[in-house]
């Protein structure tokens, strides 16, 4: 059992001290990172609970997936952090007021805690209960008898879906998309033209247009200006 | 207890390696490299001339859109290894319950198709 506790303190230890340094760090990219390492002990403490599954997928969805969103959250605003930490005594009371309410409620959870005293009378049921690992004894209820909330959970994420590209996606206009249909269904007739200008001439403005994709164009594009020179 | 800490042993193992490689990788330079630190050497460079202004820029919000997108569809992965690893005990319900759920995700896989988010132009 001292293993388990060196485990659990190890994991417990570096949990806290890491999520004060997401809130503490100057960099807001630094933030994120210790954010990770926060989710990565708590799926440590998650293992040590016996709840693999849980700890699992705090890896793959919370790691690998909402973090990077964290990420570009913070690349997308382009904040001037510098300035947002201006008020925070200005803030410093709302923020103390809400966490000292928070601490009330969790200190009365945890010591009016109790345990039915009728569940202690009871028998266990040990050599009954088949044994399954976790993500077996999700599955076997998850699918049937909490059918609707799983449902519940597929309709949630089509509405995340469809919100997130509502919101998200402009159509852009002057964009020169490739329609690769298109492409392939080009014929030798428009796509190339025979012409045979005279000496010093070059190709006029007519021939070239007609057939797209500014392949056809005789005349050499005018040099640009450097701009970085 | 000690039966799923044994179990964890070789990922314990395994990421005390991958911290002792990382360390020794970081630290290792400090030790061994040739270092003669010069002012010229130090300053920025960039072109010949200091940076104009903060390497930070907004990007697309397109990024944003292929994560969220990403993330939606990892979770319904993360739905689909319960049922996998149950598949034989929950019988038909459970395998049309499943069925319905790739469904109305396929609906919004579709939407997204159609309406071009997962184009990039």
């Amino acid at each position: 059992m001292s293993v388990t506790a060196a485990f659990f303190y190890l994991f417990a230890g570096i949990t806290v001290a890491s999520a004060f340094l997401v809130i503490a760090s100057r960099n807001p990219v630094h933030a994120v990172l210790f954010l990770i390492l926060a989710f990565v002990n708590a799926a440590g403490l998650f293992v040590l609970l016996g709840a693999e599954f849980l700890a699992m997928i705090l890896v793959v969805v919370y790691v690998g997936a909402v973090a990077v969103l964290f990420l570009f959250v913070i690349m997308l605003l382009d904040i001037d952090f510098a300035s947002l930490r201006q008020g925070v005594l200005q803030y410093l009371p709302i923020g103390a007021t809400v966490g000292v309410i928070f601490l009330v409620e969790l200190i009365l959870v945890v010591t009016t805690y109790a345990v039915d005293p009728a569940l202690l009378a009871a028998e266990p049921v040990v050599g009954e209960v088949p044994v399954m690992t976790n993500t077996a004894a999700l599955g076997s209820v998850l699918y049937t008898r909490y059918v609707y909330f799983f449902q519940l959970a597929g309709l949630i994420l089509l509405v995340a879906m469809i919100g997130a590209i509502v919101l998200t996606l402009r159509e852009r206009v002057g964009t020169k998309r490739q329609d690769a249909v298109r492409q392939g269904l080009r014929t030798k007739e428009e796509a190339i033209g025979m012409t045979s200008p005279p000496i010093g001439k070059g190709l006029g403005k007519g021939l070239g247009s007609g057939l797209g994709s500014g392949l056809g164009s005789g005349s050499p594009a005018p040099a640009r200006p450097r701009e970085d020179a | 207890m000690t039966a799923l800490l044994a179990d964890y042993l070789p990922l314990v193992i395994f990421m005390g390696v991958a911290l002792f490689i990382g360390a020794i990788l970081l630290a290792a330079p400090f030790v061994v490299a040739y270092k003669s630190p010069d002012s010229e050497k130090l300053s920025a460079y960039e072109c010949g001339f200091n940076a104009f202004d903060d390497s930070r820029m907004k990007f697309d919000v397109r990024f944003y859109l292929v994560a969220i997108l990403f993330i939606i569809f990892d979770l319904e992965v993360a739905f689909l290894f319960p049922w996998a690893v149950t598949f034989g005990g929950i019988g038909w319900f459970g395998f049309w319950s499943m069925m319905i759920f790739l469904g109305v995700l396929t609906v919004g896989f579709v939407y997204e198709w159609k309406k071009g988010a997962l184009e990039w132009d």
